[in-house]
């Protein structure tokens, strides 16, 4: 009974003319659900069956851009490259985040002025991120020539050189650009512990470090599920960092899942190739959410 | 027990010996207090406020930590700087990290006006220019169809509506690219491919879940009896909606501005796939001109390029300071 | 339209359902002209639900209701001739109380002159003229709910709808306005349908008082009638503060003369006027603390001697919990009266003002 509801009207006339404003009101919101999000989504599943290539045709081919997709070294690649990335991030950019969040709930003086410094690099954009690490990773100009000219010749940090680990300069980058924000999110969600917790922590006399993690870490569930979901959510979409930063090189070392549905459909012209690639991106995003959803909001009804 | 004579002569001994003037009352009211319990020699214990070391152990570590983690995140912008304002052959010999011997401006003054992305050299102008024109009307657009949104969910809900909720905020999950091709189809269905117009539908489309989820919340936050007496008063839709709600609204609409001006002046993935070379907002020009193959790399340039297109969010997340936090915090946590 | 000559509100087989849940149940009640009718209940019982549906702010899921003889089941709110005051008092914060007040006259299309005319009689009737130029953040609560009376007040409407309008107030400020609110009746004489929970708002203020539960109508009667043959052990129970004593027993026949029985404890009831006729079986006695007398000489037909358990002051009275038998009872005594606790007393009253409950819960 919290929201007033217009529903169910008893033996008016006409239903369609009920509260016609407000549906008039929601066409854009309705026709991009079902247009966009719903038709789109479908659209976009039903030509990946298909063996479409400048233009979307109606050619079934079966499974077999899916084979196709499983066996081409670059998607390979993709995908352990996302593998990769995500989980660190996940960690990284969580622990990083709360301990972050920690240190400024201590009541520190300069608390705003940490967090807007923690914070500015989230209002860039990813290209800007991405340029920006290029130029401190250049391992003629950036941070491996400024050690080596400090006398220390033989250090060697050029990940952006060096298939082998050129995801984990990326990763830098991201974090650098992410972990402001998560740790936003887990200020407000560390404010938001009541204060009465911390006094009889205090009067049992908890250390602060177990008060966090025993305590205050588990009543922060809420908020810890939806900051793992949109950081989730955002790994998955990690494409203009990429671009930006290492256009996937060197060769293909750094090639992300949404780097290659975009070079196949409007590169290669291979839309079949992409449309595979990009329903595979969604399932994985499904294997995320769904769970998460089915916890959330399932147990709720 | 002291008896009261001997109390009075304490007082006495006491008040000669505090110092002048400094809560006196109060002192010596503790003090008569702590005789009457019998345990006159509890006085000579700690009183007053607890001694606070400001370079404890503790503080040490908690500023140390953030200090150094401080520098962590400033140095890009500060190698950004410092990168732009320099000369090619300086940044060739020297450090990055080293402050300009010889200021200039000139890196700016090529990224803003020639710099070359691809096939024309007028600098990132030409994408900052564009980047407004797509900024500023999707930004109206988009907090306009989402207000109504939320506020048609929170007040006047009819039947579907809350399925259709469901489906957009799901679909804030889905990849964008699983939708990039059937809105490219859409968008030249109705002519708008490849003009900045196409490129404001579709960032209302994309802003609308979390702008509605941000409005809806607010909206439903807001006393339910206001739109009650407001009804009663024989306002509708659009009148509630235009004289009492977003009238009460303005902070979150600040909110979502903020959000949006920053969300889609950084978009990049968009920009690229629905705009013509000629009408690329800043961000893909940016990228165009630092990765492009040809030529000399002019660090400095690009340097002086990324800090440009970087401006305008920077500027917004300064001014709007608290907002921002608020915002970004609010949309998430309650989403 | 049956209990009443001419109604000024009447509903007809109302009922409403959220979903499968049933909130309102085949209610009828048929308001006169100039009354001022409370509905009161506990939180859930449906009271604000039922206002909302005469508001129009809620639709029926079957009835019909009528105001001054037209059929608005289908109306809008602001087409049902009814002003609304409500519990938050729901002023747009944005608006100076002077526009708070001509919102719904402007939205309407009424002339200027004819909404200056009407503010200036709320605002003398109200007492709030210096306040009209304010916004309602400047406002104490008394005059925020005067200013939501006044927007009531200016839409020159039948009926009224309160909507617990003083339950965000303070005790002293809500006695206040509660007599206000009498002294508006009295003289504006429109008809008044008033949501509450609080039975001291429902007794001062009701011509009639609708008491609810689950959604139905428990007893709609006068408050003294209510107050003294309460139909169930319902409207007993929550009528009256302190409550009600309860004595669980039965109801026996020895001689011809019907009497209560619970343990040893044996109450005649030859002076207890019965609502039906009367069957030997189990049965619960009902007797207000304020009904039985302590110490007060003979004469009680029923008297006993008894221990004072607990003594509770409330100020001008105080409350005597005394055990009687294996059953523990408040009486309720001036204080000036009150005896220790431990001591002795005598305990009377007369079953005339009790009230006798069948298993059911219904009026015996």
């Amino acid at each position: 009974m919290r929201h007033f509801t217009m529903s169910s009207a008893a033996r008016r006339p006409s239903r369609l003319f009920r509260n016609f404003s407000a549906k008039i009101a929601s066409v854009p919101m309705i026709l991009t659900a079902l247009v966009v999000f719903v038709g789109g989504t479908l659209w976009t599943v039903l030509y990946s069956f298909t063996n479409s290539r400048l233009l979307p045709r109606l050619n079934f081919v079966g499974l077999d851009q899916y084979e196709r997709l499983w066996a081409t070294p670059r998607w390979l690649v993709s995908i352990e490259n996302l593998a990769i990335y995500g989980i660190l991030s996940l960690i990284f950019s969580l622990v990083i985040g709360f301990v972050l969040a920690a240190l400024l709930d201590q009541k520190i003086r300069f608390e705003d002025t940490l967090r807007t410094i923690f914070l500015y690099p989230f209002a860039l954009s990813f290209v800007v991120t991405g340029v920006v690490w290029q130029w401190l990773l250049n391992p003629d100009f950036g941070v491996q020539a400024v050690v080596r000219s400090l006398g220390w010749e033989s250090f060697a940090f050029d990940p952006l050189y060096n298939s082998s680990i050129v995801i984990y300069g990326v990763l830098i980058a991201a974090l650098w650009q992410g972990t402001g924000f998560v740790m936003c999110l887990m200020l407000a969600g560390l404010r938001g512990i009541d204060e009465d917790i911390w006094k009889a922590a205090r009067v049992d006399g908890i250390p602060a470090w177990r008060t966090y993690l025993f305590i205050v870490l588990p009543m922060m569930r809420p908020v810890l599920v939806t900051t793992l979901v949109i950081i989730a959510a955002g790994i998955v979409k990690v494409y203009d960092l990429v671009v930006a930063q290492t256009s996937g090189g060197p060769g293909i070392a750094s090639e992300v899942p949404a780097k290659y549905v975009y070079d196949y459909m409007f590169f290669a012209q291979n839309l079949g190739q992409g449309f595979a690639a990009s329903t595979m991106m969604l399932l994985s995003v499904a294997i995320v959410i769904v769970p998460w959803a089915y916890l959330e909001f399932g147990r709720r009804r | 027990m002291a008896t009261p004579q001997t109390l009075e002569q304490f007082q006495q001994k006491c008040a000669a010996v505090l110092r002048p003037g400094l809560r006196k009352n109060k002192e010596l009211e503790r003090f008569r207090v702590s005789v009457k319990n019998g345990n006159a020699l509890a006085a000579d214990g700690p009183r007053g406020p607890k001694p606070r070391h400001a370079f404890s152990k503790r503080n040490i570590f908690i500023y140390g930590t953030l200090f150094v983690v401080a520098v962590y995140y400033l140095l890009p912008l500060y190698v950004m700087v410092v990168t732009s304002l320099k000369g090619m052959p300086e940044i060739r010999l020297g450090n990055i990290f080293s402050p300009p011997m010889e200021i200039t401006f000139e890196p700016w003054v090529k990224a803003w006006a020639t710099a070359c992305t691809g096939l024309n050299c007028d600098g990132l102008s030409r994408g900052f220019w564009n980047s407004v024109r797509i900024t500023v009307p999707s930004v109206i657009l988009s907090i306009a169809i989402a207000s109504v949104n939320g506020y048609a969910l929170a007040n006047w809900r009819f039947k579907g509506s809350e399925l259709f909720f469901t489906i957009l905020i799901v679909g804030a999950f889905i990849p964008y690219q699983v939708m990039l091709y059937p809105i490219v189809i859409i968008l030249r269905e109705i002519g708008l491919y490849g003009s900045l117009s196409g490129l404001v539908v579709v960032h209302s489309i994309f802003g609308m879940p979390i702008l509605t989820l941000l409005f809806r919340n607010y909206f439903a936050s807001l006393p339910e009896e206001l739109f009650k007496a407001a009804r009663v008063d024989g306002a509708g839709f659009w009148s509630i909606y235009l004289r009492i709600m977003v009238p009460m609204s303005v902070p979150i609409f600040v909110v979502a501005v903020i959000l949006q001006i920053t969300g889609i002046w950084n978009d990049f993935l968009f920009g690229v796939v629905y705009t013509r070379p000629d009408t690329y907002p800043m961000t893909v020009q940016l990228n165009n001109i630092v990765n492009s193959v040809q030529g000399v790399k002019e660090y400095n340039v690009n340097m002086a390029a990324t800090l440009l297109t970087g401006l305008v969010p920077l500027i917004v997340y300064f001014i709007s300071g608290k907002l921002f936090v608020r915002g970004i915090a609010a949309g998430a946590v309650k989403g | 339209m049956s209990a009443t000559a001419n109604p000024s509100v009447s509903i007809q087989d109302l009922t409403l359902n959220f979903g499968i849940v049933p909130v309102l149940q085949s209610l009828d009640l048929d308001i006169a002209e100039g009354e001022f009718i409370v509905l009161l209940g506990p939180s859930g019982c449906g009271k604000s639900t039922l206002l909302n549906c005469i508001a129009g702010l809620l639709d029926i899921s079957d009835g019909r209701i009528f105001i001054k003889g037209k059929n608005v089941t289908w109306e809008e709110p602001k087409d049902r001739g009814i002003g609304m005051v409500f519990q938050s008092y729901a002023l747009y914060p944005q608006m100076s109380v002077e526009k708070n007040l001509s919102f719904g006259l402007k939205v309407a299309g009424t002339p200027k002159a004819e909404i200056d005319k009407r503010i200036a009689r709320a605002a003398e009737i109200l007492q709030i003229e210096q306040l009209l130029q304010r916004k309602p953040a400047a406002l104490s609560g008394g005059q925020r709910q005067r200013v939501a009376i006044g927007r009531a007040l200016v839409r020159d409407v039948d009926v009224f709808l309160f909507d617990e309008p003083l339950s965000n107030l303070d005790a002293k400020l809500r006695s206040e306005l509660r007599v206000e609110i009498k002294r508006l009746h009295q003289r504006l004489a429109n008809t008044m349908i008033y949501v509450t929970h609080d039975q001291i708002e429902a007794m001062t203020l009701a011509d009639r008082i609708a008491v609810m539960r689950g959604g139905v109508i428990q007893q709609l009667d006068e408050p003294q009638a209510i107050y003294n043959r309460p139909v169930n052990r319902f409207v007993a129970g929550f009528i009256g503060s302190p409550g009600m004593n309860f004595i669980e027993g039965g109801l026996e026949e020895s001689g011809g003369d019907w009497r209560f029985g619970s343990g040893d404890l044996k109450v005649p009831l030859s002076t207890y006027v019965f609502d039906q006729q009367p069957v030997a079986g189990p049965a619960v006695f009902g007797m207000r603390p304020e009904h039985i007398g302590l110490n007060s000489g003979s004469g009680w037909p029923f008297s006993a001697k008894v221990t004072v358990d607990v003594v509770e002051p409330m100020g001008s009275d105080t409350l005597v919990w005394v055990r009687l038998g294996a059953q523990s009872l408040s009486v309720r005594v001036p204080s000036e009266r009150a005896p220790k606790t431990g001591s002795q007393v005598e305990i009377g009253f007369d079953p005339m003002r009790a009230s006798l409950f069948g298993e059911d819960g219904n009026r015996l």
